[in-house]
């Protein structure tokens, strides 16, 4: 990837808290100016602490990070002030107003005030109407809007959103999408971490996969789904079975309770191993054998879904 | 220098004392007023004078003192453990701003309440007793440079504090006794020679003595050690500052 499309890059980045704990191993991701990553991994995969070396609130054991060619220890003044960070845990200065906070979060990050800047974010994330209002009179899902506002009130090139939707019902997140897409098209490049894995299927442009501090995979989202994606054969039948034919036994069937249907997966792929008879023809013809006979057929591909838990159940 | 991020920490760490500014302003001001009534007027009444003043007028720029070192202490503990305790600090660490802006910030802002606060009860204090102040600029020099090097000491105890205990530890079983035993209600002169000789490795002691100096222009020890003492407390708790930033102790794992 050329440097100039780079706008983050993390090198051989490993994490070993205090205790022992390895948290990252040897974590290597290019991020690409203006796209939108999504990083999915299960609970304790190492998703925060990543986000946290790149923010500076963990120290890193080895490795770096550059952000648009700063390194975000020796020019942290450079790198910083290139992201917004919307923390995973909801936490606030419980007394302050939303409008002193977010203005606030202006100044930290070096930046003169501009409450033009700070309407527009305040009402993008339909925050205006409570303007006035201190933080501990917000909703859980208000609270998290406006840790986002926090984030966007420094006009950063790189925003982090640390499990976004969280707590937040539809409405909100759609409302929220919507304010990431705009912020897309403005070329804001948009890490997030997610476990509701539609959501990443949805907004993403590529995906990484991480999981026991290890980046298992990083892959465009549509090439991801292509190459990994495992699709269904359901086959209707005219006669109900009882059990499988041994002949049967090599693929990979499974037979419903009232014995009129059969599941069959298989990988869309053209990379199967010559050896195995798994493939669509080959069933059929072992079914005609059998005297098997067919009604109806459909063919359905997993979802992003079915590949991250096949992913993060596999073995290292 | 990043003047913009030091300007927004320590208005919002301002307007943070501002919202309990009751509290803040009413608590030293009425404790120092008990302490007039009852050592000033009830029991001074019977106590000749101290080293040529009125008992009253004697222990007020130790109960200056008292009060700045406490709050100075405290506002600034809280100031930065409150962040850390609700998880908000992740902002400031994640800020493009240096270490040294952070404490400017903070430890500005926790010093300037303080020193505010010594000035209104030096205003109260003149209410009880009339008091004449021969070097005001010295005076206003050494709360200026005790709040600040005391705001920081509470900068470093809110870092190591991990619960609100370890917080309220300190203050209570360091402070307050070094500044009871630092010459506040007495003139050490007064101790027997041993117990005057402890007291000198006392740091409190030189404080209010050179605080009591730039009042009534005699003190315990010379204004110059107990200058040096000021300063070197200063450069302490800024090495120690300027350690928990290089390691990020206690803020970052
Ligand atoms: N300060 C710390 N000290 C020691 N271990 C830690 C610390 N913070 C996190 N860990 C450990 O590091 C691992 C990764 O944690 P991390 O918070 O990065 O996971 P995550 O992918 O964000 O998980 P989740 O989806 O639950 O948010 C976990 O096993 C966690 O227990
Ligand atoms: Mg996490």
């Amino acid at each position: 990837m050329s440097k100039a499309r780079v706008i983050l890059s993390v090198e051989q980045l490993s994490k070993q808290y205090s205790g022992g704990f390895q948290a990252l191993d040897d974590i290597n991701l290019d991020i690409r100016r203006g796209e939108i990553f999504a990083l999915l991994g299960p609970n304790g995969a190492g998703k925060t602490t990543l986000i946290g070396v790149i923010c500076g609130l963990v120290n890193a054991s080895s490795g770096r990070v550059l952000v648009d060619g700063h390194d975000n220890i020796s020019e942290f003044r450079q790198a910083r002030q290139r992201i917004g960070l919307v923390p995973q845990e909801l936490t606030s200065e419980a007394f302050s107003k939303v409008w002193d906070t977010v203005s606030f979060s202006r100044g930290l990050f070096g930046k003169p005030p501009n409450p033009e800047h700070i309407e527009r974010v305040l009402r993008s994330l339909s925050l205006w109407e409570k303007r006035n209002n201190r933080l501990i009179t917000l909703s859980g899902g208000m609270k998290r809007r406006v840790l986002i506002a926090k984030a966007l009130s420094h006009e950063p090139d790189i925003l982090f959103l640390d499990e976004p939707s969280a707590g937040v019902d539809v409405e909100l997140r759609r409302d929220m999408w919507a304010v990431v897409r705009g912020l897309r098209d403005r070329g804001v490049t948009i890490i997030l971490t997610t476990h509701y894995i539609e959501e990443a299927e949805e907004m993403a442009d590529r995906i990484g996969v991480i999981r026991g501090g290890k980046l298992m995979l990083v892959e465009d989202k549509h090439t991801l789904m292509s190459k990994l994606g495992t699709k269904v054969l359901t086959l209707r039948l005219m006669a109900p079975l009882t059990t499988l034919p041994e002949s049967l036994n090599d693929f990979d069937l499974s037979l419903s309770e009232d014995g009129f249907t059969l599941d069959y997966g298989y990988r869309s792929t053209v990379s199967q191993p010559s050896d195995t008879p798994n493939n669509i023809a080959a069933l059929l013809a072992a079914l005609a054998e059998a005297d098997i006979e067919i009604s109806d057929m459909d063919t359905r591909q997993s979802s992003l879904e079915d590949i991250f838990i096949s992913l993060v159940k596999e073995q290292p | 220098m990043n003047l913009q991020s030091v300007k927004a920490l320590y208005h919002a760490e301002m307007a943070r004392s501002l919202r309990t500014i009751l509290q803040s302003v009413v608590s030293p001001v009425v404790s120092t007023s008990l302490y007039f009534v009852v050592f000033g007027s009830a029991i001074g009444s019977r106590i000749n004078e101290v080293d040529g003043v009125s008992y009253a007028a004697f222990i007020v720029p130790g109960l200056i003192m008292l009060m700045l070192l406490t709050q100075s202490v405290s506002n600034a503990s809280f100031g930065i453990f409150f962040p850390r305790f609700s998880g908000s600090i992740y902002e400031v660490l994640s800020a493009p701003i240096s270490y040294v802006e952070v404490v400017l910030g903070y430890v500005g802002a926790a010093a300037t309440k303080s020193t505010l606060l010594g000035l209104i009860v030096l205003g109260t204090a003149s209410l009880f007793v009339p008091m004449h102040i021969e070097h005001p600029f010295i005076m206003l020099l050494f709360m200026v440079l005790t709040a600040l090097t005391f705001s920081m000491l509470g900068f470093v105890i809110g870092i190591w504090a991990d619960g609100f205990e370890k917080l309220q530890l300190v203050p209570l079983l360091i402070i307050t006794p070094l500044t009871f035993l630092g010459g506040t209600f007495y003139s050490i002169s007064m101790l027997p020679p041993f117990w005057q000789a402890v007291t000198l490795f006392n740091p409190v002691v030189y404080l209010v003595s050179g605080f009591r100096w730039s009042f009534y222009g005699n003190a315990d020890v010379s204004i110059w050690a107990s200058l040096s003492v000021v300063f070197l407390f200063l450069c302490i708790s800024l090495a120690l500052v300027a350690m928990i930033f290089r390691t990020g102790y206690r803020l970052k794992p």
